[in-house]
């Protein structure tokens, strides 16, 4: 009987052992070389559908002390469960830069992103980047801002669609403006989207839409407007009593 | 005594197996998770209401849905439980549709009757279609929606894409309506090739379409060096001269100005159909035609000369208006896209005259390749069925699939892959490479994943149609002269015609005759913002005239008549309530423009001479409903009451032109 528990037991420490062993054996080639500091190159605060790759690729550089480009040092990405990189890990290329193609995972929010590298002293060096994911009601909340609302409400101008935010006397809030926004409750925002500004005696100028947009487009929306702000918006919820 | 004792036992515990199997079952274990989650929640009461036990079903048989997948899904349906990010616990995000009209499967695939997380979602020897991965999920609204919907761009781009790149030239798409997927790209003819360029040019575009035009839709062959020669030899040798195309530029002719080439370019918005790509490497402009970079390089200058000069005449069908250019403009606009070349194209590219035997070669490998199945080749017809029809593809079956090694074994893999790299799955297939970004590749799997066996078997009660492609011609010599200056590369009238203009469907209702007659001479700019505009077409004061009748008469909307109201003469009282309501109550000025010095709305066209552009129905019927008069407008419904619509009229009514003596 002590030899059962015996054999148990050695067993039992195998099995701790090799699961607390970390592989290295098939690890890639260790790198020689090392920067300090890693850079946001291109590539953050991309909106996709959730569970597609983003339309650009995240770009990241590691620079040295004095601020140039390292090449040939070691990035790895990671991120919250569901998102893909392609690829994960690599060597900087010779301008000190690494691209990777980044797959959003089936959740509709916000992705914080982290690349790492480490210094030559082996100190980890963190990167965050963040993403949005849009799932199908903020998706649709996204194309309705394109059509109706971002002539105003966003400033930023193309050749292509020329914002008309500069000629507003009144200046509309980007959707971005979590600091005005998040304080607006989901009714007080179909409120002023179906009923335009005067509706919470604000400007005239902010037409009603009620007319034209239907509830659940109004409701999408909103979605998209709530995901978008910055700083993020938590949801109040419905307030219950405590057990 | 013990031989008993020993056989009960063993009957006990082989009695016992299934109920200990079912009481360990998973779904179980998770039903158990969800009621330990919920307990301590503030709502536990609520949710433990809507908590059922046991085997959960969505049963829709004229679906073929049997889904359990709600018995360990058990939260899809409470909103409360936002903040849970463990499965299967989740709240299912907001959809158009409920669980108990569609069930699972319909959208997520997977095994619904199944009630192990393995063979649920995972494909096993009994079931081999697995969880469709998210990236992919808008294919399923293809299957009952045909045409595009607001909420899944991916699927409208893929099947954007399906058509835009040509891929239905080879693969035959029958839709579950009967109708086949038709190409909206035009490759052009190569029966008079020889007119137009170069065989050196041609084997470098066959060697790489992409390095001369990055926004090329001609997929890469990958031909050897021997294979582009034998090609470019045969394409040469097979053209017919066209007559026109070699004319050379009239004699004692200057040389033509530089600056005023490029802006003739800029004047005739040559840029809202075609790209160029500029010295940052961006590419600027239209892609209805093709992108221009290095244009010079390609055309021959007599032929480009003759094909500004009438591009009908080369081409019957093209996208390309008819601009009825002066000789010397011909000369202008020659010598300006003659000049955008680049030496480094054809540097390398150094061909002897071609033999017998290469031509022959040529014309072999165009068959093979198909060539004929997108451009017209003189004595080469059209294939049939050249490549593999993909009517349901997205219900292939796996045993049919031959996949890579390393690949995982599902279908949106292999599809994914087949499109990325279509030589990859042996080097002597005919697929060439086409150049797609990963979200194109993405998109255009998701278009294919919603041809399925499903979407041809549903009851016609739930499909979604698309709209039908309209034929519409407009008669007589009115409509030889729209397709002469191709109107519906643009607009859209009746159902057909391009969505980069405004539709004219009943324009004959909304404007007035004297002005769209001075239009159609000398278009003026309605919208100062956009950069796309109506070009200028040089048309004679009898084309204008023609087309101005045709319009006026025949584009009239049937929900009223254009002279039921008067153009001038309201009352001073109600043009100065139409102006209040215009600046307060409906604050229009926000988008439009009235008052040069006051307004800066430039959302909207400009309304400064509105009162002699339109007419006053149009007007008051309009502000009633703009979307009725013209779906899709992104003005908004203000539900404006009778006594206000008129007034705004009256006020927009007085904003006349300046030659008829404009109020200020």
């Amino acid at each position: 009987m002590n030899n059962h528990w015996r054999t148990l037991f050695l067993a039992f420490l195998v099995l701790v052992s090799t699961g607390c062993t970390r592989k290295t054996g098939a690890a890639a080639p260790q790198p020689t070389v090392f920067g300090s500091v890693l850079v946001e190159s291109s590539g953050g605060k991309q909106m996709g559908a959730t569970g597609t790759v983003l339309a650009q690729p995240v770009v990241v550089q590691i620079n040295d002390d004095q601020g140039n480009a390292v090449s040939n040092a070691l990035v790895e990405f990671s991120g919250p469960a569901g998102v893909s990189f392609d690829p994960s890990s690599g060597p900087t290329d010779s301008s000190g830069q690494l691209s990777t193609n980044v797959t959003l995972g089936s959740m509709a929010g916000r992705y914080q992103l982290t690349a790492h590298t480490f210094t030559k002293a082996q100190k980890p060096v963190e990167l965050k980047i963040e993403e949005i994911a849009l799932g199908y009601q903020q998706m649709v909340g996204y194309q309705l801002d394109n059509k109706y609302c971002a002539r105003c409400h966003n400033s930023e101008s193309s050749a292509e669609r020329v914002s008309n935010y500069d000629n507003l006397e009144v200046k509309p809030h980007p959707f971005t403006e979590g600091d005005t926004l998040n304080k607006m409750s989901d009714v007080d925002l179909t409120a002023i989207i179906g009923h335009g500004g005067p509706a919470l005696n604000k400007s005239a100028l902010m037409p009603p839409y009620s007319y034209t947009l239907s509830k659940t487009e109004i409701e999408a929306l909103i979605a998209y407007i709530r995901l978008i702000s910055d700083p993020p918006y938590h949801a109040s919820g419905t307030v219950y009593a405590k057990k | 005594m013990s031989a008993f004792g020993t056989v009960s036992l063993l009957l006990l515990i082989a009695l016992a197996i299934a109920p200990a199997k079912n009481h360990f079952s998973e779904w179980r274990h998770y039903q158990k998770q969800y009621l330990a989650l919920i307990r301590d929640r503030g709502e536990a009461v609520t949710l433990q209401r809507h908590f059922r036990g046991g085997i959960q079903q969505i049963w829709l048989p004229q679906l073929g849905v049997v889904d359990r997948c709600t018995t360990c899904h058990v939260g899809l349906k409470e909103a409360s439980l936002a903040d849970v990010t463990t499965q299967p616990f989740r709240q299912h995000p907001v959809i158009p549709h409920t669980l108990d009209q569609f069930g699972c499967v319909m959208c997520h695939r997977g095994q619904g009757p199944a009630t192990t997380v393995e063979e649920a979602h995972r494909s096993t020897l009994a079931w081999e279609q697995p969880i469709l991965p998210a990236k992919y999920v808008q294919s399923s609204c293809g299957q009952c929606h045909r045409a595009p919907l607001t909420g899944t761009p991916q699927l409208n781009l893929g099947r954007t894409l399906l058509t835009r790149y040509g891929c239905v030239h080879c693969h035959t798409i029958k839709l579950p309506d009967g109708s086949v997927i038709q190409p909206t790209d035009d490759p052009p003819s190569l029966e008079h090739i020889a007119d137009k360029t170069t065989r050196e040019w041609i084997y470098a575009w066959l060697k790489d379409p992409q390095a001369y035009a990055v926004t090329a839709t001609m997929p890469n062959f990958k031909l050897s060096d021997p294979d582009a020669r034998d090609i470019s030899a045969f394409l040469i040798s097979d053209s017919t001269p066209l007559a026109g195309d070699t004319e050379p530029a009239p004699k004692n002719e200057k040389t033509p100005d530089p600056t005023a080439g490029a802006s003739l370019y800029g004047e005739s918005f040559c840029a809202s159909c075609h790209a160029v790509q500029n010295a940052a490497g961006n590419v600027v402009g239209g892609d209805i035609g093709p992108e221009l970079t290095r244009v010079g390089t390609k055309a021959k200058p007599e032929w480009l000369r003759a094909w500004l000069r009438n591009p009908r005449v080369y081409d019957s069908g093209t996208a390309m208006p008819h601009y009825r250019f002066t000789d010397p403009q011909l000369s202008l606009l020659t010598s300006f896209l003659g000049n955008k070349t680049d030496s480094d194209f054809l540097a390398n590219v150094h061909l002897d005259a071609a033999t017998p035997g290469q031509i022959a070669h040529g014309k072999l490998l165009v068959t093979e390749y198909g060539c004929a199945s997108c451009h017209e080749i003189n004595g080469i017809k059209k294939p049939d069925n050249f490549a593999p029809e993909l009517t349901r593809i997205g219900s292939k079956p796996l045993t049919q699939v031959i996949f890579l090694p390393g690949m995982t074994h599902a279908l949106p893999d292999y599809i994914a892959a087949k499109i990325r790299q279509p030589r990859s799955f042996g080097a002597a297939l005919k697929m060439p490479q086409f150049s797609l970004a990963p979200a194109q590749v993405d998109a255009l799997t998701t278009a294919l994943l919603a041809l399925t066996d499903r979407a041809h078997d549903l009851p016609t009660a739930l499909t979604v149609p698309a709209k039908q492609p309209s034929n519409y011609q407009p008669a007589g010599e009115a409509g030889k002269l729209m397709d002469d200056m191709a109107c519906f590369t643009c607009h859209a009238i009746n159902g057909r015609g391009g969505d980069l203009a405004p539709d004219l469907t009943w324009e004959g209702s909304s404007v007035q005759r004297e002005w769209l007659l001075a239009f159609l001479k000398n278009p003026g700019t309605l919208r100062p913002a956009l950069i796309r505009r109506m070009p200028r077409f040089n048309i004679s004061d009898d084309d204008a005239k023609e087309l101005t009748d045709y319009i006026m008469t025949v584009y009239q909307t049937p929900a009223f008549d254009r002279d039921s109201m008067p153009t001038s003469g309201y009352p001073a009282t109600q043009v100065e309530q139409g102006r209040q309501l215009f600046y307060s109550k409906y604050a229009c000025q926000s988008c439009h423009i009235v008052d040069t010095k006051v307004d800066k709305g430039y959302i909207g066209p400009t309304l400064t001479q509105v009162g002699s552009r339109l007419t006053a129905p149009w007007i008051y019927h309009w502000l009633k409903d703009p979307q009725a008069m013209r779906p899709g407008s992104i003005e908004p419904n203000r539900n404006m009451s009778d006594e206000d619509a008129r007034a705004l009229t009256a006020f927009l009514m007085m904003q006349k032109s300046s030659s008829k003596g404009a109020k200020k």
